[in-house]
């Protein structure tokens, strides 16, 4: 067996298979040892979105992350706590093509090495972030935020020539209405409360329809009914995206949560529901019981 | 459930009623007022524009090229140059090899080459003068050679990610540097005295009222010309992309954007534009040499546009000619402060005035609009 002969065979069975392709996001493909790699296609049949392990990174001797290993259902919702300095951040890095990790495997489906990956690039591959600090582009109007964000060709000359057509109005508009800023189209988006600053660049997120969302903090600085929308809102998420939430506010963990990640000292150190991490002993050392 | 239908903005024109009337009348002005009352209003009278009047606006139009485009690269992407002075010297040194050549014969020594060369004992024209005798070629070479040198040199800053005070200096290190090279007699450019000594352009003369003339509004049409260019990149997505690099230049690439090849296109475009002012300076102040490329010449430009108003594109326009039109008063009247004064000019507008004199304008309309 040659390479050639593999990627010729390869081939004919994707000729073969190509009328079942594109019905769902895995090409309609049930689980096999005979598939074919599509390039920039989240292949989930392994039913897994996002796949970690032993993945290692230092800076200047200090272990950020040590031999983390982790992974994400297709259509999860997944929290995940830890002390400070646990690597949450650093992790989320790693994962958005920030940071590069000294070793370890980071699959996002089960055929796209995000290592090999710039950060344009797996943002266009359908992953999303969200920034501790709620980033947005302070100058720009709400309106402005969103259409920078739209899902569509990102290059120089699409950008100079790009007008906003009718289906992707209505999503804009659609996203305004999700993110409750519907009032606040033309307002400079430097001029937002810290809440809907967060609300906005959850709507940039949305705009961008990511397959994999991947939320730092999105509840800081919310006030008490603005969590609660946002609890609603990434509940309606959920099952169609993936998500993974780092959060430190509990009864706001609570509310979403259906399974938790412990994450001290760069690595896993518990996973279950909330109620069981609560229990864990090592947990509560560590994190829970001050 | 039905949604409301929420009215998204509608995408800006390219000018407003105001801004084409604005637009026209400058155009009107370069165009037709300037040449009569300058050709045909009789020297004596109170409405004549004198011909200093006509070389000093002629030359700081292109200083407002220049602005413009660090207006661009600064203002909207947040990218400080202290080179452009540079592309404005490279396309006054493509523009000043062809005025050589126009010579011809008349020069001192009579000979078919440059007199500096002659002067070097050289035989014959260098391999880099090749194309300087046809007027097509070096029309190209006046946008292509300062377009190439930024593509080039960009292309590694910008995938180094070299940013903020560090790319300052290191556009600031490469006019230097080209100032340095150009300063050698055996590169070819004329060293420490440049190219002058014009007579000819397209054969005509060039020291003619007329000529000066036409030059004058084809600076004009030329700054007014680039403004639109500008504006529409500005109010493209494009510039809006520009804008979001500046602000936040990670969330532009988490939105999946590059910003390298969005930097890469506007620091090109931007040095094209100077490349262009410099070459319609040179015919008119009559000598390129390589003073032109030192440092302070490149952070003036940067000063005219931060007077004027970053990120507002009229304000860098005004900007160059309120701090030229004080310099060529100021080292009249009083030459020995000329330079205290821009440093406190400067100071003072990056204390008080963070958006320019156009920022004040627009701070004060707006306070007496709403009393």
């Amino acid at each position: 067996m040659t390479p050639d002969l593999m990627e010729e065979g390869a081939r004919r069975i994707a000729r073969v298979q190509a009328p079942a392709m594109g019905q769902t996001e895995s090409g309609g493909r049930a689980a096999g040892f005979a598939r074919v790699a599509t390039p920039g296609e989240v292949d989930v049949t392994h039913g897994r979105i996002l796949y970690l392990e032993d993945v290692h990174v230092s800076f200047d001797g200090f272990k950020a992350i040590n031999g983390l290993s982790l992974d994400i259902a297709p259509g999860e919702l997944r929290c995940i706590i830890g002390p400070n300095g646990a690597g949450k951040t650093t992790m989320m890095d790693i994962i958005t093509g920030k940071t590069r990790p000294d070793s370890g495997t980071v699959y996002f489906g089960s055929t796209i090495d995000l290592l090999r990956h710039n950060e344009p690039q797996i943002a266009s591959l359908g992953i999303g972030r969200k920034f501790q600090k709620p980033t947005v582009f302070e100058q720009l109007s709400v309106f402005e935020n969103l259409e920078l964000a739209l899902k569509t060709h990102k290059g120089v000359k699409s950008s100079m020539f790009f007008r906003l057509d009718s289906a992707q109005s209505d999503r804009l508009a659609e996203v305004l209405h999700t993110i409750h800023l519907a009032d606040g189209v033309a307002r400079q988006a430097g001029n937002l409360s810290h809440g809907q600053k967060q609300w906005l660049e959850i709507g940039m997120l949305l705009m961008q329809d990511p397959k994999l969302l991947l939320l730092d903090e999105p509840v800081a600085g919310m006030t008490d009914e603005e969590t609660a929308r946002t609890a609603e809102l990434f509940l309606t998420l959920k099952g169609k995206h993936s998500l993974m939430v780092v959060e430190h506010d509990m009864s706001f963990i609570r509310t979403i949560s259906e399974k938790v990640t412990v994450l001290c000292d760069g690595s896993v150190l518990a996973e279950g529901t909330l109620d069981q991490v609560q229990a864990d002993e090592r947990v509560i050392e560590v994190y829970l019981g001050r | 459930m039905t949604t409301p239908t929420i009215h998204l903005p509608a995408p800006a024109p390219l000018l407003t009623r105001t801004g084409w009337s604005a637009f026209f009348i400058a155009l009107i002005v370069v165009c037709a007022v300037a040449p009569v009352l300058n050709l045909w209003v009789p020297v004596g009278s109170a409405l004549h524009m004198s011909d200093y009047a006509v070389a000093l606006l002629g030359k700081i139009m292109c200083y407002a090229i220049c602005a413009l485009a660090m207006d661009l690269i600064w203002g909207y992407t947040g990218i400080l140059s202290l080179g452009h002075g540079l592309f404005f010297a490279l396309g006054g040194y493509v523009m000043g090899m062809y005025l050589m050549r126009q010579i011809g014969r008349d020069g001192n020594y009579q000979s078919d080459l440059p007199d500096f060369m002659v002067f070097l004992d050289w035989k014959e024209l260098p391999w880099h003068w090749a194309l300087s005798d046809s007027f097509i070629a070096t029309l190209v070479l006046i946008v292509a050679v300062p377009g190439l040198v930024a593509f080039v040199f960009g292309w590694f800053a910008f995938r180094s990610r070299i940013k903020g005070v560090y790319f300052s200096i290191i556009t600031q290190a490469m006019t230097y540097a080209a100032m340095l090279l150009f300063f050698r007699n055996e590169t070819g450019f004329g060293g420490n005295n440049g190219f002058t000594d014009f007579k000819r352009i397209l054969g005509t003369p060039i020291a003619t009222q007329n000529m000066r003339m036409l030059l004058f509004v084809l600076t004009g049409c030329t700054l007014l010309a680039f403004f639109l260019l500008a504006r529409w990149l500005t109010l493209a997505k494009f510039g809006r992309v520009l804008q979001a690099v500046r602000d936040a230049e990670s969330r532009v690439m988490f939105s999946g954007y590059s910003p390298l090849p969005y930097k890469l296109t506007i620091w090109t475009i931007s040095a094209m534009m100077c490349g262009v002012a410099g070459a319609l300076y040179v015919p008119q102040v009559g000598i390129i040499n390589p003073g032109e490329m030192s440092p302070a010449n490149s952070i003036e430009i940067a000063v005219w546009a931060a007077v004027g108003g970053r990120a507002t594109l009229i304000g860098p326009v005004v900007g160059a000619f309120i701090v030229n039109g004080a310099k060529s008063w100021l080292t009249v009247t009083a030459p020995e402060f000329w330079l205290y004064f821009l440093g406190a000019l400067f100071i003072a507008v990056t204390l008080f005035l963070p958006n320019g004199v156009v920022g004040l304008v627009k701070k004060l309309t707006k306070r007496g609009a709403a009393q």
